[in-house]
């Protein structure tokens, strides 16, 4: 299994090489860095061409690769415009956590900016893919369990409304129902608006109860998704002849389940979740743009209206590589689940 | 996602390997099987009832209509004189409901073109030369599959929105970033459709027909498009109309977040532009494109699972 | 009569999208305690149903038992309740099965697949159940059992995994072994391997078998008695002696021709029986085996001939007497 594990990590150098070029070449596409840096007036064209050798973008393309990725503090640059190389750069490089300095933010990291919302958004994420993980196993096995009853044809076509729904309209939904009517009905309702009530403060209880809305609406669409994979792949272990042996032995139903069926149907359930975190990060966006929820998310969305370069592009390298990341721990966990790759 | 049609199980398989199926031509079965399945014909149904509103009604309402805007109207809930209210800047929401689902529609379907062209050359490609060509290719899909979809189209969207002007066709006119929405939509989802087609490819270049045509000296070209190709239409149909869907819903997002198709051409994406602000006062605003949305790809999601199940080799059932 | 098993007309039927198969059509047979009762057929002949369905094993969606009675120490298994069922298998009658790759669950080890019907069972602990296990697959001939144990079904060969369910199969002691063509998936050396086994397991724990298979040689070592199926219908009952010096039926007799021989001359040919098994959905009129008969007369075309007792302890469902050839 140790071999397993090298090589899916040597396979992802190249995959993270790959992925760091064609971020690269985006940012390269995304705006005049020289455009606003002069400040609030738009730069003069002395300043502009001091500014290009600064920041080295005279050099060529691939030098410029080097610099994002490692740094230019092994490089000289001309800083005092008299055509002498003297001073070494300062950037550290992506690799060390130096996404540039914010635009929107002046002055700030770009890496400290996004580290702010990150738990923001990690307090959504989290709960919401224990929710899913969760929901779909019970909703699916109960599902497979009543094949062609009425129960599950019911949760069928649920299911598939749920995940044909476009995430804004959960949102929306789930606001006008738990936040607007039941206000007007005078039920206890929802907040919708931020992570907690700016008069009472940021308590545990007031984000909790912020957190409800948000949650709801990140987890109704992929439940319903992978309950029907869950369905299908418990339809299928089912149908194996070792549930057959294990009958013949007498064993009761729930034990046939419990043990012999869901071992084996949960082993693919590991790569889907592997596979889901892309999504979860799109759902986490919209989310949190409605909801107005201090995330990752938002400050993509916010950031990006503003051409905010660095912090744009430090979370899109920043989600790129964690799904990377994650989807080879749940690699290494599947091949650690599953006998025949473990015991090779 | 599974089927409603359960396949038989391997030990009562036997016994149903005596039974013999009156005989069908595969596009005979094909229906025959679709047609059974009942989610999928209600799909059909809404589809083409869907269709029919946005290209249809059209005939009776203009374009002009549908972005004319009328301060002095806005906000108005549902009425005889607008069905489904007006929005924030006094545009009838029923007319912009029409018309933003011929985009939503058509966006949906030439995105699903350029990832199909994309995916199934990358696909077949990289199944039919293998070795380090399918590394390279795969590596690369692998690469594009990494990269949370939303973000980076939202950036592509930012980066090359208004790259392109307004187009002015049969007497209309698109706003420039249908085009780019339909082409960074196609270049961001051909990695599902590329791993199919190489599976398929992968596993049918080994079979004799193939191995015949090189025997007789065919080019590599024509192995792959008039021998192999075919033999692999079942996956692509069924992936290609789940991506129709996939398309429709990340136009939605984009437009919604306000980074896609431009007003004043409609869809119903951008008609949900910032509705969330409006959420008490003026619901209208967001349920009716919201749940054409949901319409439509439920819709395409029946068809799509009533494809698979019909186009399945494995399944007997007549 | 004291008769561990007697199946009295048992008639079962599946209902599929392409129509009813009737896949056993009233049968009946008896098995005494210790004895060894083989059934033959060609595949989809319903040998496995027949025996399948007495333990509840046939998944009653598509399935229906439509009549009949399986008397086991008294009770009849065809109305017991799920959970009385449960307490019989796997402690008083036990199967194995034909494909032992599939038929042991990949993901749990051979020693829990062993100690959890012993445990469930018999009511051992987990430290007694180890040591059973153990014991059990030393007895069916695995070395350093205790290893074993922690094993999973991937790290054996074909042959060990089979012996692995007999094993587990032996666990409680059974009085029944249903033996579902357990060697048809396996090398002909393995094959061997696993006959003698049984033969050897039998002899020591006293156990009645009933061996499923296609395999005519291996009836010939095993078999106490014999069951000849054709079409959800038994074609004959006789002793393995009986059967093979004598056939009756010409289903039989067809059979046991298209087996090499040894004391047959090297360039007499074999003869494999012509056309192949009838569609189950119909239910035909007259002998299911007429269409293939070489002795077949106008009344085997219209009424099925009922299975008659010949010969004590020996039956046969023809209206020919090959012997005689009226």
């Amino acid at each position: 299994m140790t071999r397993y594990i090298l090589r899916r990590m040597l396979q992802a150098i190249p995959l993270l090489f790959i992925i760091s070029v064609v971020l690269f070449v985006l940012m390269m596409n995304m705006g005049d860095p020289l455009a606003t840096l002069g400040g609030r007036r738009a730069t003069r064209p002395a300043d502009r061409e001091r500014l290009t050798r600064q920041l080295g973008l005279d050099k060529p393309i691939y030098t410029q690769y080097l610099y994002w990725l490692i740094g230019n503090q092994w490089d000289h640059f001309d800083m005092d415009g008299d055509g002498t190389l003297e001073s070494p750069g300062v950037r550290l490089g992506v690799l060390r956590g130096d996404f540039g300095i914010s635009l929107v933010k002046r002055g700030t990291p770009a890496l400290q900016v996004i580290w702010e919302r990150v738990p923001n958004t990690l307090l959504l994420m989290i709960p919401a893919e224990i929710l899913i993980v969760l929901g779909a196993l019970i909703v699916g096995i109960v599902s497979a369990l009543r094949q062609y009853t009425l129960l599950d044809h019911t949760i069928t076509t649920l299911s598939f409304i749920g995940f044909s729904m476009p995430i804004f309209f959960i949102a929306l939904l789930s606001m006008y129902i738990f936040a607007v009517l039941f206000k007007r009905w005078g039920l206890p309702y929802l907040p919708t608006v931020g992570m907690f009530d700016p008069s009472v403060g940021k308590t545990g209880l007031q984000v909790m109860w912020h957190m409800v809305l948000p949650l709801f609406s990140l987890t109704v669409i992929s439940l319903a998704g992978y309950s029907r994979y869950i369905r299908s792949t418990m339809l299928e272990v089912l149908s194996q002849d070792y549930i057959r042996t294990a009958k013949s032995k007498g064993l009761p139903g729930r034990r046939m389940i419990m043990v012999h069926a869901l071992k084996n149907a949960s082993l693919p359930l590991v790569t889907i979740i592997g596979l889901d975190l892309p999504f979860l990060l799109a759902g986490a966006l919209v989310t949190e743009s409605i909801f107005a929820w201090p995330g990752m998310g938002r400050l993509f969305i916010d950031h990006l209206a503003r051409t905010d370069v660095p912090v744009v592009m430090g979370i899109l390298m920043i989600i790129s590589v964690a799904v990377v990341v994650f989807q080879l721990l749940t690699d290494i966990v599947y091949a650690w689940l599953d006998p025949r790759i473990r015991y090779d | 996602m599974d089927s409603e049609l359960q396949l038989p199980s391997e030990h009562h398989q036997v016994w149903l390997d005596e039974i013999e199926s009156p005989p069908l031509s595969l596009r005979q079965m094909f229906l025959r099987r679709f047609r059974r399945h009942k989610m999928a014909m209600a799909g059909v149904a809404i589809l083409i009832l869907l269709i029919a509103f946005s290209f249809g009604a059209s005939f009776f309402i203009s374009e002009a209509f549908a972005n004319h805007t009328e301060t002095a109207a806005r906000l108005q809930p549902p009425s005889r004189e607008h069905l489904f209210g007006t929005d924030t800047i006094g545009r009838d929401l029923f007319a912009r409901t029409i018309y933003g689902g011929q985009i939503s529609l058509l966006i949906g379907l030439t995105a699903m073109i350029v990832e199909a062209v994309i995916g199934v050359a990358v696909g077949a490609l990289a199944g039919f030369y293998g070795r380090w060509i399918d590394s390279l290719l795969m590596r690369i899909t692998e690469a594009w599959l990494n990269i949370p979809a939303l973000f980076l189209l939202l950036i592509m969207a930012k980066v090359f929105g208004g790259k392109i002007p307004d187009i002015s066709l049969i007497g209309r006119t698109f706003s420039g970033s249908v085009v780019v929405i339909v082409l960074i939509i196609g270049i961001t989802s051909w990695m599902y459709l590329a791993r199919i087609v190489r599976a398929e490819f992968l596993s049918l270049k080994e079979e004799d027909f193939v191995l015949a045509a090189r025997e007789t000296g065919t080019t590599n070209w024509r192995i792959i498009l008039t021998h192999i190709l075919p033999n692999t239409i079942a996956p692509i149909v069924v992936a290609a109309t789940l991506s129709v869907a996939n398309a429709i819903l990340l136009e939605s997002y984009i437009s919604f977040l306000g980074l896609g198709v431009q007003p004043p051409t409609a869809t119903w994406g951008n008609m949900l532009e910032g509705a969330h602000g409006f959420i008490e006062s003026a619901p209208w605003l967001w349920i009716f494109p919201a749940l054409f949305i949901l319409l439509t790809v439920l819709s395409i999601n029946f068809i799509g699972d009533g494809l698979r199940d019909a186009l399945d080799p494995r399944s007997r059932a007549v | 009569m004291g008769r561990l098993l007697e199946v009295t007309d048992l008639q079962v039927c599946f209902n599929t999208p392409e129509g009813v198969v009737h896949a056993v059509n009233g049968i009946s047979y008896y098995l005494d305690e210790g004895e060894t009762l083989a059934i033959v057929g060609e595949s989809g002949c319903g040998k496995s149903v027949s025996v399948m369905s007495i333990l509840g094993l046939i998944p009653t969606p598509p399935g229906e038992i439509l009549s009949g009675q399986a008397h086991f120490h008294e009770q009849d298994l065809l109305q017991l309740s799920e959970r009385e069922l449960e307490r019989i298998r796997g402690a008083e009658i036990a199967m194995i099965f034909q494909d032992p790759m599939t038929s042991l669950n990949p993901v749990l080890t051979i020693g829990l697949q062993i100690t959890e019907s012993l445990m469930l069972h018999l009511h051992m602990d987990a430290e007694q159940a180890d040591q059973h296990a153990a014991e059990l697959l030393e007895l069916t001939g695995f070395s350093q059992a205790a290893k074993r144990l922690g094993d999973y079904p991937h790290q054996f060969s074909g042959g060990m995994r089979q012996r692995a369910m007999i094993a587990m199969a032996l666990g409680c002691s059974p009085s029944l072994l249903i033996a579902d063509e357990p060697t048809t998936a396996l090398d002909v050396t393995i094959q061997a391997q696993i006959v003698e086994l049984a033969l050897k397991l039998r002899d020591q724990l006293g156990m009645a078998i009933i061996w499923i298979t296609h395999d005519l040689g291996v009836v010939a070592r095993m078999a106490d008695r014999v069951l000849v199926m054709y079409a959800g219908f038994i074609m004959e009952e006789a002793s393995v002696f009986d059967l093979y010096k004598d056939p009756r039926h010409p289903y039989s007799l067809m059979l046991l021709s298209s087996l090499p021989r040894v004391d047959q001359r090297r360039s007499g040919k074999l003869r494999p029986i012509p056309g192949s098994p009838p569609s189950m959905l119909t239910e035909s009129k007259g002998c299911p085996f007429a269409p293939r008969c070489s002795y077949v007369i106008e009344t085997c075309r219209v009424t099925n001939p009922p299975l008659q007792e010949v010969a004590p302890g020996r039956r046969v469902a023809c209206w020919v007497d090959v012997g005689k050839g009226e």
